[in-house]
């Protein structure tokens, strides 16, 4: 170290500083991912179990907390059937595979992530756009097996092609979608009305 | 006309053309002919990329356009893609024409690296005439292993993760092996490191999870530390060469602006990932730790200005190669820009409640990646054509200039365009799907249907169209400029 070259312009200094800096940053970030990996593992508090489907779902704003979370309710059975923890993880797992299959996130968000050609699915399962929970399900089969005439468009004429769904894919997707409606967002989205909300 | 005639037909085309660009590649070295292969095919994805843009484009206004042979979601994809892909070749490329010149000694495993650019450009080729003609399948193992995988960015069937793995792999023994018989420098150093983290980080994304929370946060592992941490570096280092070659700035000068930005640039970057994990279902620190860290990203970018504008301006931007000088001066602005500032307006999770998955995120990408990555790469195509027209004058005066300056011109201002056109599309999106609306189906749509964010899609349209219009200028100045020159290029003096 001299005049010329202090240590704060020196090259050794700022190399050790670019290697504890960076090894640094990766530890913190490794021991946040065991931490995150652990508290949204499926059937904890962030991430609900795959029978939640048996469940009712709802998203509301919490005084005390600021921001909106999903609350799960007594029995509202999809498709009229009970399903074990088993049989519900096959049918989300069917549901997520065809989402991938599909492609549908080079349309959709999910989780606000994706492409921005289509509504976000983070909480499709909950939009007030299925009219009433007596008529949801049946509303969004029909569309996922022939949505060149059951796509709702909102007057866009954006449309969402024939992907060759099949019956059982679509009820997998109808089961993922259900299941990734009440997982804690941390509030998002803000202000969200659900189809519950809606009918009282 | 059967296959064999149309096959001799093509060659004699492909011949006229070789001829006609008048390229002379005994003046490359092994390594570097390696190195342009590469830049070509870059070159070839970004029309790609640019072509399928367009129609994409093109469905927001007119949704019914191709609609059942060629949906947004196929044409987005590929655009996507064709981007992830030429800037990953225009990356290796540039590596390699730097190797030899940095390590001072010949590629080692050349063999190895020219049968991996096959293999990987067959493969390219391969998926996307699967994405393009098989589109999608059934929801199995079977379609995520064999035609798409669904996620955004790596799109990438399982088959094709494991090819890039194993041409990556190929491509790292290749630069460590060379520097380990040559010489190691700092400059070398800084790459060899990033590239591990870059071919590692790959791994994270090839697993299938039913858990999405899990599925996003090892999905950001790649998309977030390539492109905002091990991308960044990578270009600082193409950066810092390329630096020492036009200016002659001293190398003792690079290096230490190099590590200043490895601290910065991976200070900020890795805990910077937690902007992703806001809302994906993760633990609420991550407001905090992404939204502090995040917040310091852009500073690294404006070290980089710096770097870049000092160094040109000390040397009073006198250069052997204008073209590539300017590119790199555009790229130095557009890094801090498209990558910093514009992903600093909308990284606070307080503001990106509202922003996230809208035309915010898609005005952000387009500045970044153009400011951030295609202009560092156009820069390297102009150093390396110069070398390949046998170290010809691109100076001052040079022929036929108005071509370059006008592609620069065209891509720049074109993908500006596009950027605030999104970004009108983005607050209207976030105020009235968002905020007013609660982001319901109908809220969506109310947005998409409203008359600002129309008029933005339409202006987004006619800015794509003029970065199209650059980018076929610039094809046309690369193939033909400093054809026919014959002062050679001006000699920089070293420091």
């Amino acid at each position: 170290m001299n005049e010329e070259n202090p240590l704060w312009a020196s090259e050794s200094f700022w190399k050790k500083v670019a290697i504890w800096v960076t090894a640094g940053s990766f530890i913190i970030l490794v021991v946040l991912t065991f931490d995150s990996l652990s508290q949204t593992e499926v059937g904890g508090k962030r991430v609900q179990a795959y029978s939640v489907i048996n469940k009712k779902i709802d998203y509301v704003y919490k005084e005390d907390l600021h921001k909106f979370m999903p609350v799960i309710g007594e029995t509202e059975l999809l498709f009229g059937q009970e399903f074990t923890e088993e049989e519900a993880e096959k049918l989300v797992t069917l549901g997520k595979k065809t989402t991938q299959a599909k492609n549908c996130m080079n349309c959709h968000t999910l989780l606000g992530n994706g492409a921005y050609f289509a509504p976000d699915l983070t909480k499709a399962w909950l939009d007030k756009g299925w009219l009433s929970k007596e008529l949801r399900e049946d509303l969004m089969i029909k569309f996922l097996l022939d949505p060149e005439n059951n796509a709702r468009t909102f007057g866009s004429n954006r449309k969402m092609p024939n992907l060759h769904i099949t019956p059982e894919e679509a009820k997998g997707v109808v089961a993922f979608l259900k299941w990734m409606s009440s997982i804690d967002t941390n509030g998002f989205p803000y202000n969200f009305k659900t189809i519950y909300a809606t009918e009282e | 006309m059967n296959a064999k005639e149309l096959c001799g037909v093509a060659n004699a085309k492909l011949d006229t053309f070789v001829t006609w660009t008048a390229l002379d590649r005994s003046n490359l070295s092994d390594g570097r002919k390696l190195a342009v292969n590469y830049f070509i095919v870059a070159v070839i994805l970004f029309f790609a990329q640019l072509l399928f843009g367009m129609i994409a484009a093109t469905q927001f206004i007119f949704p019914s356009f191709l609609y059942g042979w060629l949906d947004f979601s196929v044409n987005r994809m590929v655009h996507i893609n064709a981007m992830v892909v030429w800037m990953l070749y225009g990356f290796i490329g540039c590596t390699y024409w730097l190797l030899e010149d940095e390590s001072q000694t010949e590629i080692v495993g050349l063999k190895f690296g020219k049968l991996a650019f096959w293999v990987l450009t067959i493969a390219v080729a391969v998926v996307v005439l699967v994405y393009l003609f098989i589109q999608i399948g059934a929801g199995n193992d079977t379609t995520l292993w064999l035609i798409n995988e669904g996620r955004e960015y790596i799109e990438a069937p399982r088959w094709a993760d494991i090819g890039i793995v194993a041409v990556v792999l190929t491509f790292f023994y290749n630069v460590v092996a060379t520097f380990s018989k040559g010489k190691w420098s700092g400059i070398a150093g800084v790459l060899t490191l990033d590239l591990v983290a870059l071919a590692g980080l790959y791994l994270a994304g090839m697993f299938y999870m039913t858990n999405i929370t899990h599925e996003q946060f090892w999905w950001w592992w790649v998309i977030h530390l390539w492109v905002e941490a091990t991308w960044e570096v990578l270009v600082g280092v193409i950066m810092a060469w390329s630096l020492m070659k036009l200016l002659g700035v001293r190398r003792k000068i690079v290096t230490t602006w190099l590590y200043i930005e490895v601290a910065l640039m991976f200070g900020s970057g890795i805990l910077g990932l937690g902007h992703h994990y806001f809302w994906i279902g993760t633990p609420e620190y991550w407001l905090t730790i992404g939204g502090f860290f995040s917040a310091l990203e852009p500073i690294p970018l404006v070290a980089m200005v710096v770097h870049a504008v000092y160094d040109s301006g000390s040397h009073a931007f006198k250069n052997g190669n204008h073209p590539a000088l300017a590119w790199v001066i555009a790229h130095a602005f557009g890094n801090f820009f498209g990558a910093g500032v514009w992903g600093f307006m909308h990284t606070l999770p307080q503001i990106n409640l509202y922003t996230h998955g809208t035309q915010w995120s898609a005005s952000h990408g387009h500045l970044a990646f153009f400011g951030a990555y295609a202009t560092i790469n156009i820069a390297f195509f102009y150093l390396a054509i110069q070398h390949w027209r046998g170290d010809v004058w691109m100076s001052g005066n040079a022929q036929n200039a108005w071509r370059w300056k006008w592609a620069l011109g065209l891509l720049n201002v074109g993908v500006v365009g596009m950027t605030i056109a999104l970004l009108i599309a983005g607050y209207e999106q976030s105020f009235i799907e968002r905020a007013v609306e609660g982001s319901t189906w109908s809220g969506y749509f109310s947005a998409q249907n409203h008359p600002s964010f129309q008029s933005a899609m339409v202006w987004r349209w006619f800015f794509g169209l003029m970065t199209f219009a650059g980018l076929i200028l610039l094809i046309w100045d690369l193939l033909t400029i400093g054809k026919g020159e014959t002062r050679k290029m001006a000699v920089v003096e070293a420091e």
